[in-house]
């Protein structure tokens, strides 16, 4: 195949003098036409500063200190500004992150994308307005004509993200860039953007380079692979090559992080963090965090070796012991069963929507309509749905930071309302998903692991100073980081001071909401080691809030699906996740990427975005996606249809098989 | 929409009546008619004759709140606060020291106060945008850097300094406008350009710092660096995405001081000598002419309200995001 | 010489401000994530040199707030009498130059009157411009006076360079000791930027300083170094006796505007509902009224209290402090809206925060959350807030003071200079004298605030998102 673009040594600093960081030190590979290339490594490790750099989009302050970049043989890193200018978007073409942002939220969608039209077409006023429908409709945009008037707020996630690519390929660039293009959006949307981006790279015959941290994701869209850290490039290789065997121990160990199905055991953990870009690393960057690392690791850089076609920078390379598999182990997830620690009955949440002259109620948000759940002590319950399905607001509920609308919450046994809120605030606590929103800047540690047992009045006044010690060693912090402020820490490092917190008060069930979803693989493994060994220490319960279900799989013993405000199916985690029975949770089960090969493996794509809980479908709320769907779908919400081991679904389509 | 301004035009009605009896008490109880009259005569001619006549002239011999001598609604309304404060809701402001109609005045003179802001208010927001802009353009240069520090300096400035420095320099020394006074046609607009001109330049380093720094924050945004990345050029970006986003603070920002315009600008108009608003003000707090004070209190509050209202209706013009529930 | 310590209302206000400040100092030195912004702050050249300028208003400010009363020399010492003059410190330590009063006009440096005047001279009535009676009373004649003041100023100028090199050398030899190097390596740290705060700025600004002093220091006891104005004082005198006044209305005005500022504000945001509602009708309300009329009403009512009630007030400068403190309360309570709303706004956002909802979570009472997580997390606002205030508020005090709703017409101020002297300027010659030094002072008090202000908000709110 032809080389589309090719990296030579490219180096990217920021500052000047002393102070200069090398964000991209001395990167080189090269991506075919046709071909995806995908760039893989954790954040900070300077894998976006690389596209960046490709496009000469460099954030004010970063600079290319050394290198070349040539696509189609075009020395890009050479041409004048104003050559460059016909170079982006119609040579290669970038997507982001975050679609709400990157898309102009004043200007109309069909303005921004013939805007590009224009550029490099030559298209103008109707011709763009028609070239621009024809993107929108080939990216799979429903109802183009009428969304090119649309402003980027009156889209849902996935259609930004789409209109994004449509504005990409309005250049009919030969390089598609997608930086982390699914990252903000929801499984089974993520699964519909990634359709579209391989199926356009086969039509338009692109070379893609996808940036992306996930595993799953690389192994669906990557032809080959490349793994960066710390600025550098470690592995390089076959997509199939490197998920068979990876070479180098960063690699190695990313994919033993990885919560997998069915696994009982604790994960591998890679120790430390990343380094920060200010270290001056001598030798192998990732050697202080090596397992295997010897003497020379720490003083010589290594240099590429070829290794059955896969090329990797490490001195031991060869040498490293083979794999262990990790067989399907049975489950090891305690799994007594006591009486039930919380009960919740009939749970709604309900927010007023007021409109018109006199601010009349005109209807409710069902943000949380009707959920019941129960969980037993020392068990962990996976409460599992997309971005506003209503699974945070349940946890709020729970604690009383939302005051429900309707609903009875039994903790051990005493039926919780405001008057006994401490006891509710004794047995329960809660860690957030964002361990930077969640701590006070202005407050020391130990200030805020004191907070909570000087609130409550737990313990004597005197001991609490000892028992802040003794929760920092629990959750593994040094002993002096009371006295430091949360910025002294890293992420991961956050999320123990906030899981320490919340065990302040020793309380008997903890609200997880989307405890690891802001951390890199490698660090979420220790997280889910710590809140795993917390609870079979503690005998905790948890209410486990995710999207992941990777981490469910692994954590949970139950799993409840929400769609919509309510529960659409409940059962064993194994019952759930291997045998889904509600289209949903099919569909849910299915879009997620898997890094086992994916032969064999039918996917469910769901048709279009989750509706808006203020104005939800009539009868199931999931007809409008749902391929099953009949008529008695679009009447009445199902009931509970009650399968084996306490596994229930609600769903119309199941009750109705035998 | 119309049921949204609707809702806030009630809303107004609250805060004028606010207004109004914190004017009330400000000007009636805190202060009584007596110590007006003792202030306006003069500590020479105190005696209460004199004091009892002068409140008999300005309408101020009735009782503040409640006429018991009166019989039916005119126990309401034979009172001060009806006469004087209740009143002015329909705009009746009743007649200054000078024996003149307030109403009358404030109808003559909102046009000279008018022929300053306004261009005032025009030409400094284009001055201002464009050289923020530049700034912007020109953003970690040197010229940047000066571009800022110019802007502390006029910010720095005292006001007055710019009339008088202004009036003396271009009108006295130089000859080149005329130093004050209005006249009307044509020639009306040499006198018009000299206050013009230095309200723009007062204005200009605080405004043009300000714009700076919301095209700053936008420049910063992920649209920007995805329209760099379509190929748009740095000036196509700052124009046509920039520009467009930053103008939103900007305008509501404006629109709020719009109906403002109308009082005029104090200093400004007295300086010059012209017959507007805030030249009427300014000489009715020297002369401490309390029922005018009271009429230009309400009126400021009033046409304030008015902005806030027309902020909220340009927002939703401007802002595709906002929508007027 | 026996003495009555007077204390006004605003010098009282001004030392527990002082008190506050320091207080606060040492607070700040405590908590890191505090000390942090303002080592930025210390770093930048331009904020530094605007503090330094800054401290020298301040401290001729502060020697003007100790006020006593001279006790009258014949007056029998069982029973003593004091003067009705109100003195500060800062007038005995400037000597002559309050005293030493002209007849009207006189140029800067000038040995003669503004105005012509018939006098007597050998028996006859000439018309000539009169000597004056101090300015250049030492000199025969017109020849001397520029060889004089210039032999003065150098002689100053170079008296001034000396002490500055000794205060440099005394200070490179205690940084040096300090940082264990040595003189000269310290020395060329110094002269190529090297250290960790902007040496060379802090030195030339110091340089400045002393070098200015020290040339005033040398004209002024035998000229005018401003001129003199219609009856006659020194300008230099009036200017700097106008320092305090600014700077009591920069700073007490916030201070009136903080409490209400900061408790309303965080109320509104944090607790939402009915007490949001009021809060905003309220500021909506003194919002819409224009702040010169309402500033004005209230000036009106106080000049008529104190008017009525005489009684109180046993000298014209307790007359006059009254009168500014009104001011800067009656500016205060029109101007807190701006910081409140900024304040509601924050305290809405910070709310909803992670933190925030653990403190709940705990039942944590509403004045501890607001106490411990909501205020330390908008203080760099509220501090932000005063110091840009600061200029915005000396600079209305010129403008009001126009209006006639400013301070005591018998109180020393720039914004009275300027009213006093603008109708001058139609004089052939014209008086610029006056109005110069008004402007020239309050620029460069109003310029360094400004930049100070710059630098404190770069180093606090590096966003620079919140307001202008």
């Amino acid at each position: 195949m032809k080389t589309l673009l090719s990296v030579d040594q490219l180096v990217t600093v920021f500052g000047h003098g002393d102070d200069t960081l090398r964000v991209v030190d001395g990167i080189s590979f090269h991506v075919a036409a046709g071909e995806t290339y995908a760039l893989l490594g954790e954040s900070g490790c300077g894998k976006s500063m690389t596209a960046l750099s490709l496009m000469r989009l460099l954030p004010d302050g970063g600079r290319i200190a050394a290198g070349a970049v040539q696509l189609e043989g075009q020395d890009v890193l050479a041409l004048p500004e104003r050559d460059m200018r016909r170079v982006r978007g119609g040579g290669m073409a970038m997507i982001f992150q975050e679609p709400m942002l990157a898309l102009n939220p004043v200007i109309k969608v069909g303005t921004q994308i013939a805007e590009a039209l224009a550029l490099h077409q030559q298209f103008a006023g109707q011709a763009a307005w028609g070239a621009a429908r024809e993107l929108l409709d080939s990216v799979g945009v429903p109802d183009a004509a009428r969304r090119l008037e649309s402003y980027p707020f009156e889209l849902s996630g996935g259609l930004r993200q789409r209109v994004m690519i449509a504005m990409a390929l309005a250049g009919k660039p030969r390089l598609l860039i997608a930086d982390e293009p699914t990252t903000a959006l929801d499984v089974t949307i993520q699964a519909q953007v990634l359709d579209v981006l391989r199926r356009l790279r086969a039509e338009q015959q692109m070379g893609m380079l996808l940036i992306t941290h996930d595993l799953g994701v690389v192994a669906e869209n990557a032809d080959r692979v490349g793994v960066m850290y710390a600025g550098e490039l470690v592995e390089e290789g076959a997509r199939d090559a490197f998920f068979a065997a990876p070479k180098h121990p960063y690699s190695r160990m990313l994919f033993e992080a990885l919560p997998r199905p069915g696994d009982g055991g604790r994960l591998t953990t890679i120790p430390g963090q990343v380094p920060g870009m200010d270290q001056t690393l001598h030798g192998c960057r990732f050697a202080p965090r090596c397992p295997y690392a010897i003497a020379r690791c720490r003083s010589e850089s290594p240099v590429w070796q070829e290794l059955n076609g896969q090329r990797v920078r490490c001195h031991l390379a060869a040498d490293l012991p083979a794999r262990s598999e990790r067989g399907l182990t049975a489950h090891a997830k305690s799994s007594q069963t006591n009486a039930p620690l919380l009960q919740v009955e009939g749970l709604k949440v309900h927010f007023p929507v007021r409109r018109g002259f006199f601010q009349r109620t005109v209807g409710h948000v069902r943000a949380v309509d009707d959920v019941s759940l129960s969980i037993q002590a020392g068990r962990t319950l996976a409460l599992v749905g997309e971005s506003g399905c209503g699974k945070t607001t349940v946890g709020k509920a729970l604690l009383r930071l939302i005051e429900p609308t309707a609903g009875t919450v039994r903790l051990g046994g005493e039926t919780i309302d405001a008057r006994n809120a401490a006891t509710l605030r004794r047995q329960a606590q809660m860690v957030f998903q964002d361990p930077f929103s969640s701590l006070n800047p202005r407050m020391r540690v130990g200030d805020i692991l004191l907070e909570g047992m000087d609130a409550l009045g737990v313990g004597v006044a005197r001991d609490r100073r000892s028992a802040m010690t003794q929760l920092l060693r629990q959750v593994g912090l040094p002993d002096d980081a009371g006295a430091r402020y949360p910025h002294a820490f890293s992420g991961g490092q956050r999320q123990r001071i906030a899981i320490a917190r919340a065990l302040a008060v020793s309380p008997r069930l903890v609200i997880c909401d989307e405890p690891t979803s802001a951390l890199d693989v490698s660090v979420q493994a220790q997280i889910l080691n710590l809140l795993k060994d917390l609870q079979d220490s503690l005998g905790l319960a948890y209410l486990f809030i995710t999207h992941n279900l990777a981490v469910v799989d692994y954590l949970a013993h139950d799993v409840a699906v929400m769609y919509l405000g309510r529960i659409v199916e409940q059962g064993s985690a194994a019952a759930v996740l291997r045998a889904p029975r509600h289209p949903y949770t099919q569909a849910l089960v299915s879009a997620v990427p898997r890094i086992e090969s994916t032969i064999g493996h039918d996917m469910i794509r769901l048709a279009g975005d989750q509706p808006s809980p203020l104005n939800p479908p009539q009868g199931c709320h999931f007809h409008p996606r749902c391929s099953h769907a009949s008529e008695a779908c679009r009447q009445t919400y199902p009931d509970p249809t009650r399968l084996e081991n306490g596994h229930w679904v609600r769903c119309h389509w199941v009750a109705g098989q035998p | 929409m119309l049921a949204y301004i609707l809702r806030r035009l009630l809303y107004a009605i609250p805060i004028l009546i606010g207004v109004n009896l914190l004017t009330f008490a400000l000007f009636f109880v805190v202060n009584t008619p007596d110590d007006m009259a003792r202030l306006q005569l003069g500590a020479k001619h105190v005696t209460p004759d004199a004091i009892a006549r002068w409140k008999v002239e300005h309408g101020y011999d009735k009782p503040l709140l409640l006429n018991a001598r009166a019989s039916g609604s005119a126990q309401l309304t034979d009172t001060i606060f009806f006469k004087h404060s209740a009143a002015m809701f329909v705009f009746e402001f009743g007649k200054g020291d000078d024996g003149r109609n307030i109403g009358n005045e404030i109808r003559t003179r909102m046009g000279p106060s008018l022929a300053i802001a306004l261009p005032v208010f025009v030409i400094g927001l284009l001055v201002n945008i464009t050289f923020a802009l530049l700034m912007v353009f020109f953003r970690s240069t040197y010229l940047d850097l000066w571009g800022v520090v110019l802007c502390v300096v006029l910010m720095s400035i005292s006001g007055l300094f710019y009339i008088i420095a202004g009036q003396y320099f271009i009108s006295k020394l130089w000859n080149l406008l005329p130093i004050s006074g209005v006249a009307g046609g044509i020639d009306g607009l040499r006198f018009i350009v000299l206050p013009v001109l230095i309200g723009v330049v007062a204005g200009i380093g605080s405004g043009a710092r300000w714009y700076r720094t919301i095209f700053l924050e936008e420049i910063g945004k992920d649209y920007v660096r995805t329209a760099r990345a379509k190929g748009l050029s740095e000036v196509r970006v700052l124009f046509r995405h920039v520009l467009k986003n930053g103008m939103i603070p900007i305008l509501t920002g404006a629109v709020v001081v719009l109906p403002l315009l109308f009082m005029g600008s104090l200093i400004t108009e007295s300086f010059f000598g012209i017959p507007g608003l805030g030249s009427y003000t300014i000489d009715a707090i020297q002369a401490q002419d309390f029922a005018v004070v009271r009429a230009m209190v309400f009126l400021g509050s009033f046409l304030y309200i008015v902005g806030l209202i027309l902020t909220d209706i340009s927002y939703s013009w401007v802002d595709p995001r906002v929508r007027l529930q | 010489m026996s003495v009555m310590p007077v204390v006004l209302w605003t010098d009282a206000l001004i030392f527990a401000l002082l008190a506050c400040v320091l207080v606060l100092v040492w607070l700040i030195r405590r908590q890191e994530h505090l000390r942090a912004p303002w080592r930025v702050v210390a770093q930048r050249p331009m904020a530094m040199g605007a503090a330094l300028v800054l401290s020298a208003f301040v401290a001729i400010g502060l020697l003007d707030s100790l006020h006593f009363r001279e006790r009258l020399p014949d007056s029998p010492a069982d029973a003593p009498q004091y003067s009705i003059d109100v003195l500060s410190v800062f007038d005995i330590l400037v000597g002559d130059l309050r005293t030493q009063q002209e007849k009207t006009y006189s140029a800067p440096l000038a040995m003669q009157l503004y105005a012509k005047e018939f006098v007597q001279r050998e028996g006859k009535t000439v018309r000539e411009y009169p000597r004056l009676k101090f300015g250049g009373a030492h000199l025969q004649q017109e020849a001397e006076r520029v060889p004089d003041i210039t032999r003065r100023s150098l002689i100053g100028f170079a008296q001034g360079l000396a002490l500055s090199l000794l205060v440099f050398g005394l200070l490179a030899a205690w940084q040096a000791r300090c940082s264990k190097v040595s003189f000269g390596d310290w020395l060329a740290a110094w002269g190529e930027g090297r250290l960790d705060w902007p040496g060379r700025t802090v030195v030339f600004f110091v340089t400045l300083l002393l070098v200015l002093g020290s040339v005033l220091l040398h004209l002024a006891p035998a000229y005018h170094v401003f001129g003199t104005d219609k009856v006659g004082q020194d300008v230099l005198y009036i200017s700097l006796k106008s320092i305090r006044t600014g700077l009591v209305i920069g700073t007490l005005t916030t201070l009136v505007t903080l409490p209400l500022a900061i408790g309303l504000g965080i109320a509104a945001g944090y607790f939402r509902g009915w007490i949001d509602d009021v809060i905003q009708y309220v500021y909506t309300v003194l919002n819409s009224i224009p702040g010169v009329l309402l500033i004005a009403a209230a000036v009106l009512i106080v000049q008529v209290y104190i008017e009525s009630n005489p009684e109180l007030f046993d000298t014209a400068a307790r007359r006059a402090d009254i009168r500014l403190l009104a001011l800067c309360l009656i500016m205060g309570v029109t101007s807190w809206t701006g910081l409140a709303r900024l304040l509601r706004g924050e305290s809405l956002k910070l709310r909803t925060l992670d933190y925030v909802e653990a403190a709940r979570a705990f039942g944590v009472s509403h004045a501890r959350i607001i106490s411990r997580h909501i205020f330390p997390n908008v203080f760099h606002l509220v501090l932000i807030a005063i110091v840009l205030d600061f200029s915005g508020l000396v600079l209305a005090e010129a403008v009001l003071s126009y209006v006639g709703v400013g301070v005591d017409p018998s109180m020393h101020s720039w914004g009275n200079m300027i009213n006093g002297s603008r109708l001058e300027l139609a004089r052939e010659p014209v008086v610029w004298w006056q109005l110069g030094a008004a402007f020239a002072f309050m620029f460069t008090l109003v310029l360094a605030a400004n930049l100070f202000a710059d630098g404190v908000r770069d180093a606090f709110d590096p966003r620079q998102g919140i307001r202008r």
